[in-house]
């Protein structure tokens, strides 16, 4: 019985995704929720699990290709279906005594029950997490096909021909989607046999060792046709590429081919800055206050929770409270109107090597300054590890960009859809500032900015928000900090 | 050529062996008056006194320990231990003494001794009674470890385990004793150590495997041979030393193999065997190497349900020999 997988929902808003590699060839054994394939969706990688035990079916889309929910990808031919003789399914899984015990008793210690649990050995058992290693699932072996009577096998036999060694074909066609022992390459390889000729008599398609001993003497007989040097055609693998305007790639330039990841940021970022018509504001923040909190609570802190207090926390805390304040910055714009959004889930946009995700920190606003700094260094820490859940990636309504760790002091960002601002975060810099009273002192400065959505703010909604943040992170106040 | 029990065999290695060499003699518990548990050394004490058939105390370690003793000073001993179940008290002697004597005085001294035991399950006689402990003897240099399958090689891989200048541990399965007959000449003849048997020749399957299952693995080979599947059938006899020849050969020609053996699989004698084929092997390889064992249950049950969910037969042999052949 086959199964159709289509593209699940990855998310939320997300209605495509890019298959950007198949796990499982076809014919490959498959468990049930086994990844079968890597799906990547503008910010998130996921794995397709197969809805059933059995083996790969047909490839329905290409690696690369841009696949909408729903739409098939591929088949599985589930196990279920199967013959009904095979052995029972559930092998009796020692190695506890009593349990064999059970089992036996419960059997009325007929030969065939019991010869179902000792005739699996711990490798067997073990064989499910080593693909390839082990033997064919029970439930995919038919009880002995007979076979034609059997022909002698040629093996060492038969006088090996004058083997002019012609190119063996590199891999066997594609499409057959079994995989080739040792033993089968070396024959292949020896005889000058191209395996595409030669249909499989073993598990799933197979092509066994005596197949090709078969072959081998079947072309000497004249049956078969001799080796052929005509390479098998290449397979298409490339997808094509909707590449804007042709590049020219001049002889001495290198081509790096688009990963998933590179071409989800890229449509997001062109995407975001048709959709939303950009203005940035900014202003400075004195940042001196903070850094005195966060110098004193920060030996404590380490001690309570094992991380360092940055920066980071204090902004985000900051950025919260006068995203309450001002709503219409923690919004969408709809065809309807402004979606003022309830919840406040900050992202927190993080740069990795090759990527860039946003996780989001649901409901923020209720995270006290010691919840919002752990949380953040949990996200951030499994967000390069790749550890993190779909949802954690989905659902931002505001998004912070820490720039300024890498040193930047003045930033345009572009704002992550469908949300109405992103915040950045410059440089934490000591510069001399003239105070009131006309003192010069040496304070600690940031620049705070603002990309907005031009469609949901003006400029007023935009720097009153900034003011409040500014104000906020001023006028910090030690004894009131629940660390 | 007379028909002989597997047990008798062994008895008349003994007895001809002792009638050969007068450096031969035998002890153990109640191998004397009484002939032996099993009535292995039946008559041994008549014919040639308790000066050479030698009654011992319970102790497993005083009985090897003694034999080492006079193996060192220039007898033939044959220690007998009644159920290799109660070989433990002795292993010190056997591990730490008997296998390191030869390689500790520099070869000025060997240890040509044979500590014979019966082993294995299927007789009903649980958890102090079955056990199969090849595959720790076998991980001792020093040691040679065998276990014959037939009533002819019993007798010929025992004389040549007397005769050997070193330990020798010689395993008998005790259900093999009354219901494995066959063939065994009057004339003198020996079997050599190290060397692997086919008995039976085929080209689709190799099966490696020794003592008891052999026979059972024959039997499973017969089963599907009627279905166009050819399987060999390899004795390894001796499971320290190996036999790589016919190993690495019979996997080669074949492509494909199960190892099967009573005890359980983990560091196991079937362990070694598949390690020897994906080493030398790989390129030759049509399916994984497959194995059969025991359950990694710590003991044979008493139970008789449950003594034959732990024992091999022929019929579970023979469902994992149509798994590979479909592979």
């Amino acid at each position: 019985m086959a199964l159709t997988v289509t593209m699940p929902q990855l998310g939320e808003s997300v209605t495509e995704g890019t298959l950007s590699q198949w796990l499982k060839q076809p014919g490959e054994p498959v468990d049930r929720y086994e990844a079968i394939a890597e799906v990547v969706t503008d910010k998130v990688n996921a794995e397709i699990p197969s809805p059933s035990a059995g083996r790969m079916g047909e490839h329905m889309v290409e690696e690369g290709a841009v696949v909408a929910v729903g739409q098939p990808i591929c088949t599985i031919e589930s196990a279920d279906g199967g013959n009904g003789t095979a052995q029972p399914e559930a092998r009796v899984e020692e190695p506890a005594a009593a349990q064999g015990a059970q089992g036996a008793q419960g059997a009325q210690g007929t030969q065939g029950a019991i010869d179902t649990g000792a005739g699996a050995p711990p490798s067997q058992r073990a064989g499910a997490a080593a693909p390839g290693s082990a033997p064919p699932p029970p439930e995919a072996t038919p009880p002995a096909p007979p076979r034609e009577p059997a022909a002698p096998a040629p093996a060492a036999a038969a006088p090996a021909p004058p083997a002019p060694a012609p190119p063996a074909p590199a891999a066997p066609s594609p499409g057959d989607g079994t995989h080739l022992t040792p033993a089968v390459r070396m024959l292949a390889r020896e005889h000058g046999v191209d395996l595409s000729q030669i249909s499989g008599s073993g598990v799933g398609g197979r092509i066994t060792k005596k197949d090709v001993l078969e072959y081998v003497q079947r072309r000497e007989s004249g049956a078969a046709p001799a080796p052929t040097t005509a390479a098998p055609a290449p397979p298409a693998t490339k997808p094509s590429a909707a590449a804007p305007a042709p590049i020219e790639v001049l002889t001495e330039d290198r081509l790096v081919p688009l990963s998933g990841a590179r071409r989800a940021i890229a449509e997001h970022m062109v995407r975001s800055r048709h959709t939303s018509p950009h203005a940035w504001v900014m202003v400075e923040v004195d940042m001196t206050r903070v850094a005195r909190v966060r110098a004193a609570q920060r030996e404590s802190f380490r001690a309570r929770t094992g991380a360092d207090l940055t920066f980071l926390p204090f902004v985000a805390q900051a950025v919260v409270a006068a995203l309450r304040r001002h709503p219409t910055l923690n919004a969408s714009f709809g065809d309807d109107g402004i979606v003022l959004r309830h919840d406040v889930n900050l992202g927190i946009a993080t740069a990795l090597e090759d990527n860039l995700i946003v996780p989001v920190i649901h409901q923020a606003d209720r995270l006290s300054l010691s919840g919002l700094a752990v949380a953040l260094r949990d996200l951030t820490d499994r967000a390069r590890a790749g550890r993190l859940r779909i949802d954690e990636l989905q659902g931002g309504t505001f998004t912070l960009n820490n720039a300024g760790a890498l040193g930047t002091v003045l930033s345009q960002a572009i704002i992550n859809q469908p949300q109405a601002a992103i915040c950045v975060m410059d440089a934490i810099v000591k510069r001399p500032i003239v105070l009131e009273g006309d003192a010069i002192a040496v304070r600690s400065m940031m620049n705070l900015s603002l990309s907005f959505d031009h469609r949901i703010n003006d400029g007023l909604g935009a720097a009153r928000f900034l003011r409040t943040v500014k104000e906020l992170l001023e006028g910090i106040d030690e004894a009131a900090i629940a660390l | 050529m007379p028909v002989k029990s597997y047990i008798e065999a062994i008895r008349e290695g003994m007895r001809d062996e002792m009638r050969r060499d007068e450096r031969v003699i035998v002890m153990g518990e109640d191998v004397g008056v009484k002939g032996g548990v099993f009535k292995a050394t039946d008559g041994l004490f008549t014919e040639f006194g308790e000066m050479r058939v030698i009654d011992t105390p319970l102790a497993e370690s005083a009985i090897v320990g003694v034999a080492i003793g006079a193996a060192i000073n220039g007898l033939r001993p044959i220690a007998e231990i009644q159920f290799q179940d109660f070989i433990m008290p002795a292993v010190d002697q056997i591990v730490s003494e008997a296998a390191k004597i030869r390689y500790r005085s520099n070869g000025d001294f060997g240890v040509p001794m044979v500590v014979r035991a019966p082993y294995g399950g299927g007789v009903h006689g649980a958890l102090y009674h079955s056990q199969s402990m090849e595959a720790m003897f076998c991980h001792i240099p020093g040691l040679k470890v065998v276990v014959p399958s037939t009533p002819y090689d019993a007798k010929g891989l025992l004389r040549s385990a007397i005769r050997d200048p070193d330990p020798v541990l010689y395993f008998e399965h005790k259900r093999a004793y009354r219901l494995i007959k066959g063939e065994v000449p009057e004339e003198e003849f020996t079997v050599p150590l190290g060397r692997a048997a086919t008995v039976r020749e085929g080209d689709d399957i190799a099966i490696f495997s020794y003592g008891l299952m052999t026979r059972f693995c024959v039997e499973a080979a017969d089963a599907i041979a009627a279905d166009g599947f050819d399987c060999a059938v390899v004795d390894l006899r001796t499971l320290r030393p190996l036999d790589l020849e016919a190993i690495v050969g019979a996997a080669r020609r074949c492509g494909k193999v199960l190892v099967v053996q009573e005890a359980n699989l983990a560091v196991s004698v079937a362990s070694e065997v598949a390690a020897i084929v994906a080493e030398e092997c790989f390129e030759y390889l049509d399916a994984p190497v497959m194995r059969l064992g025991g359950p990694e249950i710590p003991a044979v049950p008493f139970s008789p349900p449950l003594e034959e969910f732990y024992m091999l037969n022929p019929a579970k042999i023979e469902t994992r020999l149509r798994e590979l052949a479909a592979y």
